[in-house]
């Protein structure tokens, strides 16, 4: 009999070309996703005078730096577009530049196109490729030296990580999803609680999620320290991709629908690392620090330098000057100068309707942009009339982008200003030098958009169908 | 890629836990050519204020000549910027030491000869406190894997593939390309049995 293996090990075992003595895997790259930021690998790939191995398999786009409102912002970032599409064209890639319908967030259009399926080892030069786990692909971000390898070899040296099974039993509440789980369990383990680790995320709660909020869940991964995250495809991964643009048709779908079937964790297989959660337990959360562990349920306060140790206090109180928090003090009641609804995390069609239900005939008390994860998903909305809730309720409604997440294209949040966002790093400067952002789920954002201040959307969802 | 295996100079410390990559390095300095160099840019934010005036408080500015940075947990957490790795090397950092690191960022720096050396916490925090104004003659040794101190000698973990990568100077397309008949038979199989891998556009 076979030893039971669990759903990385199979992965692992069909991508794996050679393994070294020393544990080095060399594997294979179904897909390498492009984007403006690979500039330094295509530098080196001309430096060592070499060709993309297999243009076919690669596909680029511009996000990070793309302009959400007109023309880019500087001649610095339009040439960082320019560079990008120069680079594909030249090495034969398809690539969505600005002006194609099907530009938007690399993590949101892989799916989308169907270029993202259950099986596949997918790689990409950004740390939220994660995201595409969520399809029960090995996804995983690369830096630069990595990415001109896989332009030039389409494999990939890598140490294969220790497997985590996070399992999630019972069924959310209200107006609790994906993000909150996702925030819950960073703040429990650490931002480096899953580092080493590629997690495995299973239970009646994951399964229970739509693809996005999948895609949100394993997006966040690499925010607990995981470079994987992992979901086993099932009926509602398929029924997603089936007669997406670049999915298989005909007797290929059937062909891999046969194998897809087989990627689940046998009963038996062994993790290095087991986490239980119970859904019922994660309740509306927010971020209040400067790391994504730094998370706390919306009713609590800010913590105490007085009731932590010396090291630990004196991080704290940097953290709370920067953030410009005093201790105790209630998170629903701290205001907030603007909000974002945008990013690889939370920029998906779901995640707009979760927004639009709760902004729905209400008035934005604060400035906020709206930033949908493609061009597709922009026009869907508008299709759906979420497009008019936002405006309605005063926020900008604006192109497909990386936007405010990262502060590349220009959209930034000003020094000392405070942002409710749906994005994925409340890192110090993330979103622009000296701004001060508060991770939360697009209800949440919605929320403090509605109120001007951190807040429970719990009431505010009463009588209202939550989408 | 040039291989080492002694590396002897000052270390500073930059007592903080969680340094993500965004604090190395600001986002809005990444679409700056690689040749105009990108040590000014370590740790922009930290070390300047808004007027680009150095911070006399933060022990980095006030020791532009070390190449060992000493740091807290979770060291290089976040994106996988790899100018992360090269603000550190053009400022001319060759080995970062500290309790944990970001598994992107070790993978990176590696990739650039920079060695990430994982100590115990005990460890970080004696090296933290003798380098927080500069400490000269700390020596790396990757053969025998250890840093040592005028009165200390301590050891320090690295996977020993990355251990063989930096003493070999080893580039990962150059090792790659001897295994390039083992890839195309691969694809080959590929090719035969799964068709269904290879993206066609529909519609």
């Amino acid at each position: 009999m076979m030893a039971a293996t669990n759903l990385l090990d199979k992965l692992w075992d069909i991508h794996e070309i050679h393994r070294r003595q020393d544990g080095a895997s060399l594997l294979w790259v179904d897909r390498h996703l492009v984007h403006e930021g690979s500039h330094h690998a295509f530098a080196k790939l001309a430096d060592k005078g070499l060709v993309v191995a297999e243009p076919n398999l690669t596909f680029g786009v511009a996000d990070h730096y793309a302009p959400t409102r007109g023309t880019p912002q500087s001649p610095a970032i339009a040439r960082m577009i320019r560079t990008l599409e120069e680079n594909t064209s030249k090495h034969g890639i398809e690539c969505f530049g600005l002006d194609d319908p099907r530009q938007g967030i690399v993590h949101v259009i892989g799916p989308e196109q169907g270029l993202t399926l259950p099986g596949l080892l997918i790689n990409c030069g950004d740390s939220h490729t994660s995201t595409h786990g969520a399809f029960g692909a090995l996804a995983f971000g690369i830096g630069a030296t990595e990415v001109a390898h896989v332009l030039s070899t389409q494999t990939i040296w890598q140490r294969k990580p220790k497997a985590m099974r996070l399992s999630v039993t019972g069924k959310f509440g209200l107006g609790v999803g994906a993000k909150d789980l996702a925030l819950h369990w960073i703040s429990k383990l650490g931002a480096d609680g899953a580092r080493g680790h590629a997690i495995e995320y299973v239970g009646e709660a994951v399964r229970a999620l739509s693809m996005e909020g999948r895609m949100t869940l394993c997006n966040l991964s690499i925010e607990g320290g995981a470079r994987f995250g992992l979901i086993a495809p099932d009926n509602k991964t398929f029924e997603y991709l089936k007669g997406r643009t670049y999915a298989p048709t005909d007797s290929h779908w059937e062909q891999a629908l046969e194998y897809w079937a087989t990627l689940s964790t046998d009963p038996d297989a062994q993790f290095e690392r087991e986490v239980a959660i119970d859904a019922s337990d994660v309740t509306p959360i927010v971020t209040w620090g400067t790391s994504p562990d730094e998370a706390l349920p919306v009713s609590g306060r800010v913590p105490d330098p007085d009731e932590l140790g010396a090291y630990e206090s004196k991080g704290l109180q940097a953290t709370l000057d920067y953030m410009g928090l005093t201790p105790g003090r209630p998170l629903d009641q701290i205001e907030v100068d603007q909000v974002f609804i945008g990013s690889c995390t939370n920029a998906r069609i779901e995640d707009l309707r979760e927004a639009a239900a709760v902004l729905s005939g209400r008035k934005a008390r604060v400035p906020g942009m709206v930033a949908p994860g493609s061009m597709m998903i922009k026009a869907q909305a508008e299709a759906e009339g979420l497009d008019r809730v936002f405006i309605e309720a005063g926020l900008d409604w604006v192109n497909a982008g990386c936007s405010m997440c990262v502060a590349m294209n220009g959209d930034m949040v000003a020094p000392g200003k405070r942002c409710a966002s749906t994005t994925n790093r409340n890192f110090q400067g993330r979103q622009g030098p000296g701004a001060r952002t508060h991770l939360m789920s697009p209800a949440m954002v919605a929320a403090a958009a509605v109120t001007g201040r951190l807040t429970d959307v719990r009431p505010l969802l009463m009588g209202r169908n939550a989408a | 890629m040039i291989g080492w295996s002694n590396h002897t100079g000052k270390a500073v410390a930059f007592d903080r836990e969680n340094v993500d990559t965004d604090q190395l390095i600001p986002a809005r300095f990444m679409s700056t050519p690689r040749a105009d160099g990108y040590g000014k840019f370590l740790l922009h934010d930290v070390r300047f204020d808004s007027d680009g005036s150095p911070y006399g408080d933060i022990a980095l500015n006030n020791h532009l000549d070390a190449s060992i940075l000493v740091s807290g947990k979770n060291f290089g957490s976040g994106s996988s910027r790899e100018a992360a790795v090269y603000a550190l090397i053009d400022f001319g950092i060759r080995v970062v030491v500290a309790p944990s690191f970001g598994d992107i960022f070790a993978s990176n720096a590696v990739n650039n000869s920079l060695l990430p050396a994982r100590v115990s916490a005990t460890d970080a925090a004696f090296l933290l406190s003798v380098s927080s104004d500069g400490a000269e003659g700390i020596s790396v040794d990757l053969d025998h894997m250890t840093i040592s101190t005028k009165d200390r000698v301590m050891n320090f973990d690295l996977d020993p593939v990355w251990r063989k990568k930096l003493l070999n100077g080893w580039d990962d397309i150059d090792l790659t390309l001897n295994h390039q008949d083992e890839v195309a038979a691969y694809r080959e199989q590929l090719l035969d049995n799964q068709k269904w891998r290879f993206p066609v556009a529909t519609g």
